[in-house]
């Protein structure tokens, strides 16, 4: 076109940002690449190729790693370990400040490497990715700076293996990076099999920062070679990509005692009430689901609008959707860049083709190849597939809702609960909706806002974890501490001569705030050292958690509760219990026959603890590049399972259920199997003390049968295991619905001591929920 | 697409030429209420458009022709003279260095329309004879609205009579301030009635009117009572043109031409200096308005200084080497 042509059509050409720096760096590798192990390249083994999806040239050939290269990676990465955690928090801080200077140093060729592997528009990586990359990098130098002073009584956790996947793979490896290299720990990291260029651009650049040999090692490969990290002698797994794989490596790793965080996915809602600034929700929308190509785990991918505005809220949408530009993710003029693979665009297309509703695809060309137009489904129910399934494209489905109270019933109709926008201009109605959405993140009028300061994670099948913030670091540290070895405790044999008491006495279970039978009819008698017959306890079984978690659900208001009114009610059953514990000492000697005063005296103290901590377990406000507040708000988890420690049968249970009550759960408590009276006889003591029914449930039985049936349960939130032995079968099952678990990893704890309550309870017991929500008028 | 020349451009700077003109409405008050303008948000939209949108090479010379077709060279100082004035219009008929606009293929490019106080109408509407190139007047008491009415309005009628054929008008800031949105519709009906077939920018004085919110409903009163533009500042506002406050009186520009089925046209004014800045606005009338907002009937860079900054890209495009102001006429 001559100038003059341009002149009167106005288009925009191309504006191509030149790959010749990238390609020169592959060239410089002769475009192959061997894992980086112990701080070298080795030599490239078995290889696949990565191609840029934009075009479907390949780029280079990386090495399938073996699981070989695993243990030689994880192996390195242990060596290193000890002296990388021995170093001063400042000399860490010093080496993450080098590589936060280093990313910004190489930002365009990372930026540009990144988008050549991955399709993304050069936009995204260089505005977006790579800078929240140096952001991550400062962030977590300063957290090590802090550490040795923030929290000295914490370790690293050891060898950390990463695996993360291809739609941010250099973000995600800062994400997992980072943290774990403050922490003292060292790193086996496994990018996606299709985006692995930049994690060995980053491999490279962290020898310019002259990060020690071993302590951050890539290994390159498949799931294959995922799964063998994930089986390696590593002492944690930090995951994030799909739900489907996050649910293999929980059972995978149950029992083994190692720590879990899971980065899923999600169908996060975005919500546009009527009051809303319309033309910026459907702005707002090109950076939910038209960011990355919508293969975001966060994205705003269902739409939920109010009836009353929905169709001319789709017509603004449809013709925004037609303004934006698909092509050469490396022209600087682009919207909506390449799909990763093709393998991804089939399924993407698959979805779509079959989805009823009403189709709409943007009126915008879609160059040849690897592209999916920006499309807008409406029409669809609230069952059909893609209002439930995550489909990682460009694709938004959409429903409408009438009232406040049904955008809320329908954001949490899903399985999901990573991510929400809240669109209107009513601070009241915002405000009210955040904490009613099941989300990790909400996002009030804006979207896709991420900060290392602000903690990103899920709650649900989203996984569990956060990341960034001082909450992700605590994911890549433990105790120093470490406890004893546990022994189950077995229940005192029945003797050859029964003694029967004066006046008999059953204990029930305690469901929704009454006593009840157990379903099944069986009862076990519980003796006494010396042969006394103290009472029976029913064998509860699967129903009776059926029952308990309903009740437990059925206490909601208990959450609503304000923290005052929880911690009334906590120092009210401590007084209760505190009047009668003679008897509840008592009790203990004739289960244990170990006096029972210290015990109770502890227990009442702990209850006192927890009532403290009910109204100061504080959120705190994050200080994000951003005119407004992210707020991170200590929300309870829901139902929480808890199985009790076996050998401090009244101490071990008021340790679980004061911190879960405190901070606003229901709990379902498994009492001590082998001296389960002690629980058993705190209900009288609920009773009086005001605590609502269903607040706390009680179920007696066999540890194992109700743990499985607690852990596998759909409808549980949270499973807590500290009866001995149980860790395999509860983390296992927890996969179901990927709910978090808290295990003792074999190991006791004196309930006692410090151990035995404070932060570490009060963490579990709680999700952060991080609000933004930016202002300005 | 409608191929149009450069003169030929000229002709057709008038928005009721190529589109009906806008009629106006009557005021309503329910659709004023429920604007909503979402500052952050707003300013994320406009922060990030740079970074997506960027024009290179030909390209880039072909669109800062366009906006110099789309700017009205003005001058608006109490020191203004019959020379000054001259010399302004002469710049606006060869605005660029013959042997570059013939470099580019760019002969006969001229400048949207020259803008003056109406004391000097006359002066511009002579210089200009001949060239198609309008002449525009701010009157009503600029820049600060507070003369009385009936000469707020005699000034119109003077100026049309003089030889204008837009108006830019400006309106009573306390009308917005104090939320009277009946008395700033009738006001601006008033204005529009005495333009007659001139045609009438309203100009806002966004920088004044403290809330986005403030310049969306202001922005849809105007339209209401029949402004043909909206314009953003007189110049004279401590904060001018920004592109968060374009982006809210494009908006409302849309919202108003899917109710109406009217065109209203948009002027940004006022510290838009740079080569680039006007790239980055004329990306964004593509972007939410299209392509008709990218004729001078629709779309007007209220600037002075711009010119001199295109002129030396412009000279960069065509010899590869930086340029200096001292090789560019001045205007």
């Amino acid at each position: 076109m001559t100038v003059r042509e341009i002149f009167d059509a106005m288009p925009y050409g191309p504006a191509p940002e030149s790959a010749a720096e990238a390609l020169a760096w592959l060239d410089r590798h002769g475009r192959r690449f061997g894992p980086f192990i112990d701080g070298a390249f080795a030599p490239p083994g078995e290889t696949f190729a990565t191609r840029n999806p934009a075009t479907g040239e390949v780029l280079a050939e990386v090495t399938q790693a073996t699981a070989e290269d695993v243990a030689r990676a994880v192996a390195a990465a242990r060596r290193a370990q000890p002296k990388w955690a021995k170093l001063s928090g400042h000399a860490r801080a010093k080496y993450l400040y080098a590589l936060a200077r280093l990313v910004q140093k190489h930002a365009r060729l990372l930026a540009v490497l990144e988008t050549l592997d991955n399709g993304k528009p050069i936009r995204e990586s260089r505005d977006i990715d790579v800078p929240l990359v140096a952001r991550h990098f400062y962030y977590h130098a300063g957290l090590a700076q802090l550490l040795p002073k923030e929290h000295p009584d914490m370790a690293p956790v050891g060898v950390c293996g990463a695996v993360i996947p291809w739609n941010f793979p250099l973000l995600m490896l800062a994400w997992k990076v980072a943290p774990a290299l403050a922490a003292g720990n060292t790193v086996v990291l496994k990018p996606a099999e299709y985006t692995p260029l930049t994690a060995l651009l980053f491999a490279e650049i962290s020898r310019e920062a002259g990060l020690p040999k071993g302590v951050l090692n890539i290994v390159t490969g498949d799931g294959a070679t995922g799964a063998a990290l994930v089986d390696a002698p590593v002492d944690k797994i930090a995951f994030t990509g799909s739900t489907e794989v996050g649910r293999k490596i929980r059972a995978a790793t149950a029992g083994r005692g190692i720590a879990l965080t899971l980065e899923l996915g999600g169908k996060s809602p975005y919500i546009v009430f009527d009051d809303a600034d319309l033309d910026s929700a459907v702005e707002g929308l090109v950076d939910a689901i038209w960011f990355n190509q919508g293969q975001v785990c966060c994205a705003g991918s269902r739409l939920l609008v109010q009836e009353g505005i929905a169709a001319r809220f789709h017509e603004k949408l449809k013709r925004r959707m037609d303004g934006l530009r698909l092509g050469d993710p490396l022209d600087k003029c682009i919207d909506v860049g390449a799909v990763v693979d093709p393998v991804q665009l089939a399924a993407i297309t698959r979805m779509v083709d079959a989805a009823g509703g009403e189709v709409y695809r943007a009126a915008t060309p879609v160059p040849p190849g690897c592209f999916y137009p920006p499309t807008l489904i409406t029409g669809l129910s609230a069952a059909a597939p893609l209002m439930q399934e995550e489909i990682f494209g460009p694709v938004l489905v959409s429903m409408t809702f009438r009232t406040p109270a049904e955008a809320v019933d329908l954001a949490n109709n899903t399985r999901y609960g990573l991510a929400a926008s809240i669109w209107t201009e009513n601070v009241n109605l915002a405000l009210d909706l955040a904490p009613k959405v099941k989300a990790g993140v909400v996002w009030v009028n804006g979207t896709n806002m991420f900060d290392a300061a602000a903690g990103f994670g899920g709650m649900r099948e989203s996984g569990f974890g956060r990341e960034g913030g001082r909450e992700g670091l605590l994911a890549y540290l433990k105790p120093a501490a470490q406890g004893r070895p546990t022994k189950p405790v077995a229940p005192f044999p029945e003797p050859a001569a029964p003694e029967a008491p004066g006046l008999d006495r059953t204990a029930k279970l305690y469901i929704g705030g009454k006593q009840a039978r157990p379903d099944g009819g069986y009862s076990r008698a519980v003796w006494g050292p010396k042969g006394a017959l103290l009472g029976h306890v029913g064998l509860g079984n699967r129903k009776d958690i059926r029952n308990a978690v309903e009740a437990a659900h059925a206490a909601k208001g208990w959450a609503k509760a304000t923290a005052h009114a929880r911690a009334q009610v906590i120092y009210y059953i401590a007084e209760n219990l505190s009047a009668r514990a003679a008897e509840f000492a008592a009790r203990l000697r004739a289960m244990t026959g170990r006096p029972g005063e210290a015990e109770v005296e502890a227990a009442i103290e702990r209850l006192f603890t927890y009532a403290a901590w009910a109204d100061k377990w504080e959120g705190a406000v994050k200080p994000v590049p951003l005119r407004g507040v992210a707020l991170a708000m200590n929300e309870p988890v829901g139902v929480i399972g808890a199985l009790c420690p076996d050998d401090v049968p009244l101490l071990g249970a008021v340790s679980l259920l004061a911190p879960a009550i405190a901070m606003g759960n229901a709990v379902v408590l498994v009492p001590s199997a082998a001296f389960p009276l002690a629980a058993t006889d705190l209900y009288q003591v609920f009773d009086t003390s005001d605590l609502p029914g269903g607040v706390v449930n009680i179920v007696t039985g066999d540890p194992a049968e109700l743990g499985k049936t607690l852990a596998g349960h759909m409808d549980v939130d949270a499973v807590w295991n500290f009866a001995p032995g149980l860790d395999a079968l509860v983390e296992r099952e927890s996969a179901a619905n990927l709910k978090r678990s808290w295990v003792n990893g074999g190991q006791g704890r004196d309930w006692f001591g410090p151990a035995g309550e404070g932060h570490a309870f009060l963490r579990q017991a709680t999700e952060v929920k991080t609000v933004w929500v930016p202002y300005g008028e | 697409m409608q191929t149009l020349a450069p003169a030929q451009t000229a002709a057709h700077q008038l928005p009721q030429i190529a589109h009906p003109r806008n009629a106006g409405m009557p005021l309503d008050l329910d659709w004023v209420a429920a604007v909503q303008a979402n500052t952050s948000a707003i300013e994320r939209r406009t922060a990030t458009l740079p970074g997506r949108r960027s024009v290179k090479k030909d390209h880039q010379a072909a669109w800062l022709c366009k906006a110099i077709s789309l700017i009205d060279l003005t001058t608006l100082s109490g020191d203004d003279t019959w020379g000054r004035v001259e010399r302004l219009c002469a710049k606006a008929r060869q605005p660029v260095r013959p042997d570059l606009l013939a470099a580019l293929g760019m002969e006969g490019l001229t400048t949207g329309a020259v803008c003056v106080y109406h004391e000097m109408v006359e002066t511009a509407v002579r210089a200009l004879e001949g060239s198609g190139i309008p002449v525009a007047a701010v009157s009503t008491g600029f820049p600060a609205g507070l003369s009385p009415l009936r000469t707020r309005l005699m000034e119109i009628t003077d100026s049309v009579a003089a030889g204008a054929q837009e108006i830019d008008i400006v309106i009573s800031r306390r009308h917005v301030l104090t939320g009277d949105w009946q008395a700033l519709y009738d006001e601006t009906r008033a204005m529009r009635a005495a333009c007659g077939e001139a045609h009438m920018k309203a100009i806002l004085a966004t920088g004044e009117l403290g809330t986005l919110r403030n310049v969306a409903r202001a922005s849809l009163v105007c339209m209401m009572a029949g402004a043909d533009f909206i314009k953003t500042s007189t110049g004279k506002e401590g904060v001018n043109a920004t592109l968060p406050v374009s982006l809210v009186m494009i908006r409302a520009i849309r919202d108003y031409e899917a109710r109406t089925g009217f065109k209203v046209g948009y002027k940004p004014a006022g510290g838009i200096s740079k080569a680039k800045d006007a790239l980055v606005y004329l990306a964004l009338m593509k972007d939410e308005l299209g392509h008709p907002w990218l004729q001078p009937d629709l779309f007007r860079f209220g600037a002075s200084s711009l010119l001199g900054d295109i002129e030396r890209q412009l000279e960069h495009h065509v010899t590869g080497r930086y340029s200096a102001a001292n090789r560019h006429a001045m205007g």
